[in-house]
């Protein structure tokens, strides 16, 4: 126990005198919470649009003014050929060109039905979708309000059924309130993983692993020395972050904040197994990194980060079962946004306890004294 | 020197492999208690490898290998408590003061803090590092590192220690203080098992072993292995040996 906290006493030394440590431990979450929150916005605002306008009358008008004045459609570009057309998408000037044909007045004063057509930029398909939404909403609106406000006809269609959504745990659908979460356990993961990973090769660059490995420092103690002072940053980390998450960006916690800290107390054993692992795996910094670098960004895309899991087909979900990520991914928005209690995380926190033993003991079996 | 005949290392018939490769082949030797045991050997010879499997960092493939009493196969740990070890690769913590380096060596050895405080200040006394002691290890020349890493290598009062090139890399004038060092502990019962490839230091072992290729070629003490092979300096007499001439 003594030599156990004259090896977690001398990795604090080392980390208060590292020049990059001891900032990126402090600014990674700044940085990754304020840019990484507002850059990683899927909300769509300045929509770059053009318009094909072949009717040119008063009615074609009146419906354009309804994009130029939504605050999603930025700036509006005339357009007057088909190759026009095709241009304006191909170069990327336009997200979307609105084509409305002629003789749309026209049938509309004679009640007949008209088709305006939406081209849109599909490469980015999440984009496209919400793009093509926004449009068919600004359309649906002037047409429900074509018999009040304009012709001063009978109201052209009965009132159908209004469809209204609302949000549960995010009611304005505010994108940050949905990141924050998520990138903390970005932040929390990596700084477990990457710098248990690079201190353990570090010692076997220098040397001085070997110098250890002839006291008689058990392995236990080793290996413990070794995650003791990197759990306590992650929980720090956490901290740090999570109070940067509310003055920032006023995410709101509605969960118990202890049983949060209680999951990820369990939670970070499985990153910095991981990094012991891969740090006993390799013999460099560029191995332990290569490797990291590979998983890492395996992880990360399937976490739930960005898309919800639930819609990845079933072989990736039962990939995520070795991602430690998507074990915690939902438990923290849960946590947070829904005020989920004990239960409802229990079955994810008893998955990772799993996966962390697990984890812990494969890196013991593959950390060895002696050769 | 307090040279009796227990032996503090027993070596019989020692073979470690490498996938193919046989780095000690059949090593048969035993250092005695308070002695300066001289390793000799070209790069490549096997020197390494047999002290990584004495001070228990290595296993061997076969024979008996006892160090103070233990067995190297089964009780490495148990050699470990009473060993000290100092390799080539210099390998104290850089980013630790020279206090904080002898602080966690003797905390690891399981030294008290009484203990740990009059030792550090005994060792900064005797190397004349007073001034040094707040400063980073990375900080201080060469010389004084291994001469700090020596001395920290015996905090714990071994009974035996191992030096794997110790000098490598110093100065001539760093090398003669380094082997003061060694004679010092050596009076005070300590056995030193020393590597090296510096010819003149192998005069001032008490005996020297000759490795090459995995094999012992010859053992004993300096002067009579000189006698044996009528030469007038090791240097000649490891020139022989490594180019295989037989003795004369």
């Amino acid at each position: 126990m003594r030599t156990l906290l004259f090896l977690i006493q001398k990795e604090f030394i080392q980390i208060a005198r590292n020049k990059t440590m001891l900032p990126l431990i402090f600014i990674m979450p700044i940085v990754q919470l304020v840019i990484l929150v507002y850059a990683a916005d899927l909300n769509m605002k300045s929509i770059e649009y053009s318009v094909f306008d072949l009717d040119a009358s008063h009615a074609s008008r009146e419906l354009l003014s309804h994009y130029d004045s939504s605050p999603f459609f930025d700036t509006q570009e005339q357009l007057f050929s088909d190759e026009d057309m095709e241009h304006s998408l191909k170069s990327g000037e336009a997200d979307i060109v609105i084509k409305i044909p002629k003789g749309f007045e026209k049938s509309l004063m004679n009640n007949e039905s008209v088709e305006v057509q939406f081209l849109v930029d599909g490469i980015n398909n999440a984009a496209a979708v919400i793009t093509t939404a926004y449009a068919q909403n600004i359309l649906l609106k002037y047409h429900n309000n074509l018999g009040s406000s304009w012709l001063n006809l009978q109201e052209v269609q009965a009132k159908g059924i209004e469809i209204k959504s609302r949000h549960w745990f995010n009611p304005e659908l505010d994108f940050k309130v949905y990141m924050v979460p998520g990138i903390l356990v970005l932040l929390v993961s990596m700084i477990g993983w990457i710098l248990t990973a690079l201190n353990i090769v570090r010692e076997k660059e220098i040397g001085t692993i070997e110098q250890i490995n002839v006291t008689p420092v058990r392995k236990y103690q080793f290996l413990l020395g070794k995650l003791a002072p990197f759990w306590l940053i992650a929980m720090f980390e956490l901290a740090f972050g999570l109070l940067l998450g509310r003055i920032l960006f006023g995410v709101p916690i509605i969960g118990s904040v202890g049983l949060l800290f209680l999951f990820t107390a369990v939670y970070m054993l499985a990153p910095l197994g991981i990094g012991l692992l891969f740090s006993s795996l390799s013999n460099n910094q560029q191995q332990v990194m290569f490797l990291t670098f590979f998983f890492n960004l395996t992880f990360i895309m399937m976490s739930g980060l960005f898309t919800p899991v639930e819609s990845m087909p079933n072989w990736a979900q039962y990939v995520n079962y070795l991602n430690p990520l998507a074990y915690f991914m939902p438990v923290i928005r849960m946590v947070l946004l829904k005020g989920s209690d004990f239960l409802d995380v229990l079955p994810n926190l008893i998955g990772i306890a799993i996966y962390s033993v697990v984890v812990l003991y494969l890196a013991s079996l593959a950390y060895r004294k002696r050769v | 020197m307090q040279t009796n005949n227990t032996a503090i290392i027993e070596v019989e018939n020692l073979v470690k492999r490498f996938g193919t490769f046989t780095a000690n082949d059949n090593l048969t030797f035993k250092v005695y208690a308070g002695e300066i045991f001289g390793f000799l050997g070209a790069n490549g010879a096997g020197k390494t490898t047999t002290i990584r499997i004495l001070s228990g960092l290595s296993k061997p493939t076969e024979g008996i290998v006892k160090v103070v009493g233990f067995d190297a196969m089964k009780q490495s740990e148990s050699i470990k408590k009473n060993i000290g070890y100092m390799s080539q690769r210099f390998s104290l913590y850089d980013d630790l003061t020279v206090i904080e380096n002898i602080r966690l060596f003797g905390g690891i050895y399981g030294l008290s803090n009484k203990e740990i405080r009059n030792r550090s200040d005994e060792l900064v006394k005797d190397l004349g590092i007073e001034n040094l002691r707040k400063r980073l290890v990375g900080d201080i020349p060469l010389g004084w590192k291994q001469k700090l890493a020596f001395s920290i290598a015996i905090i714990h009062r071994p009974k035996l220690i191992f030096l794997d090139e110790p000098t490598g890399g110093v100065d001539p004038l760093t090398r003669r203080q380094f082997w003061e060092l060694i004679y010092r502990v050596a009076k005070q019962g300590t056995t030193v098992f020393v590597t090296t490839h510096y010819m003149d230091e192998a005069e001032y072992c008490d005996r020297i072993c000759v490795l090459a290729d995995g094999q012992i070629k010859a053992l004993g003490e300096p002067s009579n292995l000189k006698h044996e092979y009528q030469v007038t300096s090791i240097d000649e007499l490891f020139y022989r040996i490594v180019k295989g001439e037989d003795r004369v």
